[in-house]
């Protein structure tokens, strides 16, 4: 039986549910828990096909509380373990994911957002940027990557979950309907092959040894009875996540610092912006391009320069607002004008980011 | 630098638009070249307008949706008026000449509006079955996305399994993306 | 010197006396369990897992790695760990509120698909650490803070045959049972059999366990074993439903 579905690098073509599976087969991911919903689906159709060549293994569950839940127990019995997906599924994956959280238990969840609220639309939004980055009944103790690319979904999974298991937080590869089913190329590789080490799992649950004889028991509990434990084991994790938030927040910018607006944007949008800023750029416009990688934690200090800089921040987001009030937050204070571009449930072209970049500036 | 060229496919389900947009994309990944392949989707499994964004060109590729196509292919009445919202002044907007009824719903803001007898020539000279690849034909030969040659591979590399235990296939198919050319060559 | 009840060897000395309240019957299943984790010798390898609701407080319980999930989640936490790791013994404890009502349709899949997981169901007619609201199993006319005129079969149904439900879903090779509080040796054979039904990879076994909350009930000793011997076996009948095996398939 061969180990590794990729062996050297190899430059492909597929869709992003494919590429995600792939991409958890080279993070040596160990067993997946899913529930049926569009536009998550191929990610477990491919991996089930590929889960018996490779040694995986795969759980359909009833719901996406039992996908969060079996998921948790995964990773419990210390397997690399993950979950996909998208719309009223992420809704009830908040639940697992807040225990997740007050558990310091390191599960990668891939959602692949679609149109909101309710069932609304199967096809694509950034409807679910506050869900998945303060959803729960919690504190938004999670790492939230928004892809771009088929490249960069392939990079993030990876790497998903080595920060799930290095920072022991929840973590989330946030794309979108487009990213799912668009196909496009990328250059597939093993992680190890470039030098990326795949952390090893541990197992929280039934570790060597017979507990209270070998070894005291390994008792994990979300319930306190009194305010103050739970205050001080949240201030123990908030403390934890801020020396965290600077090494892994990320972000991609140009032209911030010759700009009188920056256009700020995430995920599969950036494109469209990326794209209007370079041509505006070539043409004489003085606008820039910033993109959070990381939505939660975001990369505040980099906001922050960006925003003093222009002074305006163009926001475009197929959502109403929700990446801005992240970035509202982040800036408070900050001498930023904000103007939305907001199209909630709705892709944006390069060619309107252009046009509204044109209105804006005169 | 030349900007991607983007192109819009769409038809009845079955027509099998999405098939030869993929078909197209994976042409020009092969040869090197950028592409990126979107398929609309919604809730029913079947029946709708069949819709696809295809864009090839040779830096990464930006949004993978758009305004204006370069040329936009419509194969169905129903087609025709889901499609013509995305001409534009550059665009060739071609659609079959068998459609009937659509007169007043054609662009008239494209750059130039081109009727094929797509369905005809499958049924009178080829075979209904690659009324698909005629198209495709049609949309390589007008766009110049991947050469004709780079075309045929990709199909036998997709259908090569077909063409083994039946080679009249394979001739069938190389015919069609030839008519297909043939059928707008005269006109652009 | 005062005399120390014998305790299983799996129970954790260090959080003895249990939290419970006095009368409860959580003490008397947890004794049942401990014993038979002794009994098997799987402590090293048993894993388990606590719902919400009284049974939380067990989550310090046994000299057995523990944890506390969501209210109706351990279901599937329990899978979770068993289908990552097939050599762990998964123990799912809950109340009848985790299992038969939030958690229902956890507990019906699992029983499906025939997961090698032991489920423990603690029945005392209501939820207990909430404060005694109606729950699935609520017996017809009794008082409840949700339903202080009695439950009315009419409007609320009657109690959740439990054990009968996870026997009609379950194919060949599960193992099903009713014990109670109030037969304490028979309850730990039921679970004793239980969690050998997963160590030989049978299937989905699962025990509920007729116990008492006096806290909640409002009773004396007295009129609490009354309850729990007499009312509830009127309607919660107590044995063996199902063993594994194809004879038990014929049923009538």
């Amino acid at each position: 039986m061969a180990d590794k579905p990729i062996q050297g690098e190899k430059r492909v073509f597929m869709t992003g549910n494919e590429v995600v599976a792939y991409a958890a087969m080279a993070a040596k991911a160990e067993i997946m828990y899913g529930y049926p919903i569009t536009p998550q689906n191929e990610i477990m159709h491919y991996w089930t096909r590929m889960a018996p060549k490779y040694n995986r293994e795969f759980l359909q569950t009833e719901d996406e509380l039992s996908a969060g839940f079996t998921t948790l127990g995964g990773v419990l019995a210390g397997r690399k373990a993950f979950t996909a997906t998208a719309g009223p599924g992420n809704t009830l994956m908040q639940e697992p994911m807040s225990m997740a959280e007050a558990m310091r238990l390191p599960s990668v969840v891939v959602v692949q957002q679609r149109g909101g609220p309710s069932t609304a639309t199967v096809i694509y939004s950034q409807q679910e940027v506050t869900m998945t980055t303060l959803g729960g009944n919690g504190e938004g103790l999670r790492v939230v990557y928004s892809t771009s690319t088929h490249q960069e979904l392939f990079d993030y999974t990876i790497k998903a979950f080595n920060t799930a298991w290095k920072y022991r937080f929840p973590t989330f590869v946030l794309g979108d309907g487009y990213q799912a089913k668009m196909r496009e190329s990328l250059t597939m590789y093993d992680p190890e092959e470039r030098g990326i080490e795949l952390l090893p799992a541990q197992p929280y649950m039934g570790k060597p040894g017979t507990p209270g004889v070998d070894r005291p028991p390994s008792q994990y509990r979300n319930t306190y009875n009194v305010e103050e434990e739970l205050y001080e084991v949240l201030q123990g994790y908030f403390e934890d996540y801020a020396k965290m938030a600077p090494e892994v927040a990320e972000y991609e910018s140009f032209g911030v610092d010759d700009s009188d607006l920056v256009v700020v944007s995430h995920g599969v949008v950036a494109r469209a912006c990326k794209e209007a800023v370079k041509e505006l750029r070539e043409a004489g416009v003085k606008v820039g391009y910033f993109r959070p990688i990381t939505l939660r934690p975001l990369p505040e200090k980099q906001l922050r320069e960006a925003a003093e800089k222009s002074g305006r921040f163009l926001v475009a987001e197929s959502a109403q607002g929700q990446l801005d009030r992240l970035l509202k937050e982040a800036l408070f204070g900050a001498k930023v004008e904000m103007i939305p571009m907001y199209k909630p449930g709705v892709g944006i072209t390069s060619e309107e980011v252009a046009a509204r970049v044109k209105s804006v500036m005169g | 630098m030349a900007k991607a060229v983007k192109i819009i496919l769409a038809g009845e389900g079955g027509q099998g638009v999405q098939s030869v947009a993929e078909i197209i994309a994976e042409a020009a990944n092969e040869q090197g070249r950028e592409a990126l392949y979107i398929p609309n989707f919604g809730v029913e499994q079947r029946g709708g307008v069949s819709v696809a964004y295809l864009q090839i060109g040779d830096e990464p590729i930006g949004a993978p949706k758009f305004l204006t196509g370069d040329i936009v292919v419509a194969l169905s009445d129903r087609a025709v008026h889901r499609t013509r919202q995305y001409a534009g002044p550059e665009t060739v907007f071609v659609y079959d000449s068998g459609i009937e009824g659509v007169e007043d719903a054609i662009p008239t803001n494209a750059k130039k509006v081109l009727p094929i007898p797509a369905i005809e020539v499958a049924k009178n000279e080829l075979h209904p079955r690659v009324f698909n690849i005629i198209i495709m034909g049609a949309v390589i030969k007008a766009t110049g996305v991947v050469p004709e040659q780079r075309a045929k591979d990709a199909i036998e590399k997709k259908l090569g399994y077909k063409f083994e235990k039946n080679p009249k296939l394979r001739e069938l198919n190389f015919k069609a993306i030839d008519r297909g050319a043939e059928l707008v060559a005269g006109a652009l | 010197m005062s005399v120390q009840p014998a305790m299983p060897k799996s129970w954790r000395l260090d959080t003895k006396p249990h939290k419970f309240c006095p009368g409860c019957g959580h003490g008397l299943v947890l004794k049942a369990l401990g014993q038979a984790i002794d009994e098997l010798g799987i402590q090293d390898r048993a894993v388990f897992g606590c719902d919400i609701g009284c049974s939380l407080l067990s989550w310090d319980f046994f000299n057995v790695d523990t944890i506390q999930t969501h209210h109706g989640r351990t279901t599937p936490v329990v899978t979770g760990m068993k289908r990552a790791n097939p050599n762990l013994i998964g123990i799912a404890y809950m109340g009848d509120g985790g299992g038969y009502a939030i958690g229902s349709q956890h507990l019906v899949n699992a029983a499906a698909r025939n997961e090698r997981i032991t489920v423990i169901l603690v029945n005392n007619t209501q939820y207990g650490m909430t404060g005694g609201q109606m729950a699935p199993t609520t017996m017809p006319g009794q008082k409840t803070e949700t339903s202080p005129y009695g439950r009315d079969p009419e409007k609320t149904g009657y109690p959740t045959q439990g054990p009968e439900m996870v026997a009609a879903i379950t194919k060949e090779g599960a193992y099903v049972a009713r014990g109670t509080v109030a037969n304490l040796r028979q309850l730990k054979g039921f679970i004793k059999k239980a969690l050998e039904n997963q160590i030989n990879g049978g299937g989905f076994s699962f025990v509920e366990a007729l116990s008492t909350c006096p806290t909640n009930w409002r009773t004396n000793a007295e009129e609490t074993w009354n309850f729990v011997e007499k009312e509830m076996t009127k309607y919660f009948k107590v044995g063996e439903i199902k063993v594994p095996g194809p004879r038990q398939e014929e049923g009538n």
